[in-house]
Formats: C-alpha cells, structure tokens, sequence
C-alpha cells in the first residue's frame, strides 16, 4: 500500500500550480502551454477518480449486451467490429442506452465543460425531476 | 538552431521587402501562430513613413509539407482565383520562389478583424454583424463554388462515398475501437449522397475559426490547404457541425446562425437548390471527420509531435461521439 497524499490530489496541486502561478508569471506561448498543461493534468486526475467505477460498470453492460464474458478491451472491440458489420444497431435493446453511458462517461473526464455534454446532463436532470 | 534559422527568414524577407516596394525594408518580424502544418509571420513593410503589415504563411521550417495540404503555391493560386469571383480573401503579395531561399509559401496582405470563434460567437462589437453573418456565409459559399475546379486539376476529387470511404480507412487504422464512429460510418453509409451532378470546388474548411469576421461580416476567407474537388453541399455541412459552434449549440450555423439563413444566402447568390437531406449527411459527416481526425493525434502525439497540447486535442475525440450520438440516437 502506497503513502498519501494520493496521484489524484498530488496531480491535483501541480495542476493549481501550474493555473495560479506559472500561467501568470510568463507570457506569451509559455504562459499558454502552461494553462493547457493544467487542463491536461485536471483531466487526468478526473480519469483516476472515475474511470474505475465507469469500467465497471462498462464492463458489465457489455457483458450483458453481448452475452459472453471478456476483457473491457476485447468486447469494446467485438461491439465496435459487429456494429460495423450491421449486426447490432440501434434497434438492438439496451444498445443506444450503453453508448450513451460510455460516452457521457468519457466527456465527464474528457471535457465536462463542453456544451453539448451540459446540455445532454440538462435534459436528463430535467427528465427526472 | 532556432536563432539562425530565423536570422535565415529575416534575410531573405529584408531582400523581398525590396522587390516588393521600391526601397522597402522590413522591420518587426513576429510569429503569431506555430501550427503543425503552417507557420504564419507578421512583419511591416515600411516604406518611408508608411507601414504595411504583411503576412508570410509557410509550411514549417519552410521544407516540410503535410501529406494532405495541398501545398501552398496552390494555395496563393487559390486565394487569387478566390478573389477574381468575388471572394473576400487577403491579397497575395508575392509566391516565394527556389531562389529566395525561404521553401515553400506566400506573402499575403493583412486583414484586419477577428477570427477567434469563442469571441465571434460572443463579443458585444460582432453582435450586429451576427444577425446576418449565416446569410452572408451562404453567398460567400456560393461563390466559391464558381471557381473553376479545371484550373486546378492537382487538388483531390471525391464523390461523398469516397470521402467515407477514406475517412473509415483512416478510422480503422487508429488504435481504439468506437462504436459510436462504427454507428455513424454505418449511417453515412446508408445515407450517402450519390455523386453530385457537377463537382465543384470545395473549400473543405470553410468554418467559424478560418473566417476574418469583422462588424461588416466575412471580410476574408482563410486556410485553403485541404481544399478538394467535391459536392459542394460538403462546404454546407461543415460550418454547422457542432464542433465550429463554440459552446453555443442552438445555434447551427458556426454559433451564430440559423441553417435557413444560409441555405437562403447560398440560393439568393446563384448556388444549387440545397437539398435538405444531404445538408444533414454532411453534418453528421463533419462530426465524424473531426472526430476521427482527433483520434489521429493520438498517432502524431507519439510520433513526430509529443506535445501537451496535441494529447489534449486526441482527449477531444469524445465530444464528436456525444455531437454524434445528439444526432443519431435521440
């Protein structure tokens, strides 16, 4: 077992640093790179603190919809190839609700911030209420 | 290595600002951009007390040349055909030739105004010019689709089911399988457009980012590099598709305007009867493009440019498979 603070909370003050202090003490394509450098080091602390969960749970619908057991990467690969042959589409049950989960999942590390990510958690949260 | 390289470029520039105005020099030589694919230069020709801002575009390092641009005498003879239809492009100044001992590239003159899609989409000063900037996009489209693609018999021709085609090549070819891209492939498929009945030239990158906006409108068209021979319907497609909207996605057309606006713009201007259905192909087209065209950096981040921001540019794959899936799966 490995000491703390964790990966995510180290990457996390990197990433503060890098924002607060070096963006604002350079110029210019320094002071850009830095900030990009930022934003790359946030999104790899949001994959640490979420990926594992959303494996999981990837994992199991992929099991389900294509009704064998395997690896993350090889069913990932069999969906993907037997969409592509026109096997499963979107009037498989359960498919379009998978992509939709894997995706949202990844723009929650990728790009929380993107519009149409918000607009598509907007929906939904209007949809429950 | 830099520095000389430089002290190279600030030479040759220095014996061009000559020929280019009798007793000229050059002074203020600055980079503003460091693409992958293009470096673009500013300098001031000063002739007297007169300054005139010039902009040098060159492919990197003055030698390489991506394999997909079409190479940039093309595109100096493309902005100046651009031009004699009526386009608003900046005016080409001068080709660089073997003996200038630059590589490959053009000097252009310099357009003032703004080409910062988030800025486009939002400031206060282009508010005015938003209300009618779908429209005039449409014209300006229908324009360009005048040029004459036999002048230019090195630019690529394809027929949209072509373009699928090569697009899925270069899919496949990168490293994650995605279903949403084998959904999306699978639909193009289905709803390809057949050949068009007359192949036009097709900017190919005629989107908010690439466009100088001023409160007047497009005051130029920029970055010709991946124009083609095509349907013309393609140029349509790819300014509405989502990732050229900067945030505000109710609006189609670049984050500014209303597909009606621009259809009717491209009409008014003598463009072909814009048929709905492959508007919207080549909207889910554009999604796809980019999307797969993000994938590939994932290739160049661990080949020739490991940098942060081109692994940032690979994380964005995923909003084109969230801009698919809006389109798709609703």
């Amino acid at each position: 077992m490995q000491d703390q603070p964790t990966p995510s909370e180290v990457i996390g003050a990197v990433a503060a640093f890098l924002k607060n202090v070096v963006t604002v003490q350079t110029t210019g394509a320094t002071s850009f790179q830095a900030r990009v450098a930022a934003n790359a080091l946030e999104m790899m602390r949001r994959q640490l603190d979420l990926a594992p969960a959303e494996d999981a749970a990837e994992l199991e619908r992929l099991k389900a919809l294509l009704g064998h057991d395997g690896t993350l990467a090889d069913l990932n690969a069999e969906l993907s190839r037997r969409i592509g042959a026109g096997e499963l589409d979107l009037t498989t049950p359960g498919l379009s609700d998978h992509l939709w989960a894997t995706t949202m999942a990844k723009l929650a590390v990728d790009q929380p911030t993107y519009a149409a990510y918000r607009a598509e958690l907007a929906s939904r949260d209007g949809g429950h209420s | 290595m830099a520095a000389s390289a430089n002290e190279e470029l600030e030479c040759g520039l220095t014996a061009l600002a000559a020929r280019l105005a009798p007793g000229g020099t050059m002074a203020n030589l600055r980079r503003l951009t460091a693409g992958a694919t293009q470096e673009v230069w500013r300098f001031e020709l000063v002739e007297g007390e007169r300054q005139t801002p010039i902009i040098l575009r060159r492919a990197p390092g003055g030698t390489r040349v991506s394999d997909t641009a079409i190479g940039l005498e093309t595109e100096a003879a493309l902005l100046e055909a651009a031009s004699a239809v009526g386009v608003p492009v900046p005016e080409v100044r001068y080709v660089l030739a073997p003996e200038d001992g630059l590589g490959h590239g053009f000097l252009m003159g310099f357009v003032e105004g703004e080409t910062l899609g988030g800025r486009i989409v939002k400031s206060d000063e282009l508010a005015g010019a938003r209300g009618f900037l779908a429209r005039q996009c449409g014209e300006v489209l229908a324009r360009i689709h005048t040029m004459n693609p036999d002048d230019f018999p090195r630019l690529r021709r394809s027929t949209p089911a072509e373009l699928v085609e090569q697009y899925r090549t270069t899919y496949r070819a990168s490293p994650t399988p995605r279903p949403v891209f084998d959904l999306a492939f699978r639909w193009l498929d289905a709803h390809c457009p057949p050949p068009p009945e007359e192949m036009k030239l097709v900017h190919g990158d005629f989107r908010n980012g690439n466009l100088m906006i001023g409160s007047d409108g497009v005051r130029a068209v920029l970055d010709w590099e991946i124009a083609h021979v095509g349907d013309p319907m393609e140029d349509l497609g790819w300014i509405c598709t989502n990732a050229w909207r900067f945030g505000m996605v109710d609006k189609p057309v670049g984050g500014f305007g209303e597909r009606e606006d621009l259809w009717a713009g491209y009409e008014a201007a003598g463009g072909a009867p814009v048929k709905r259905d492959h508007a919207l192909f080549w909207e889910v087209f554009g999604s796809m493009r980019w999307g797969v065209m993000c994938a590939s950096m994932v290739a160049a981040f661990r080949g020739p440019d490991p940098s942060v921001e081109r692994a940032v540019i690979a994380r964005r794959t995923s909003e084109n498979e969230i801009d698919l899936l809006r389109l798709l799966a609703t």
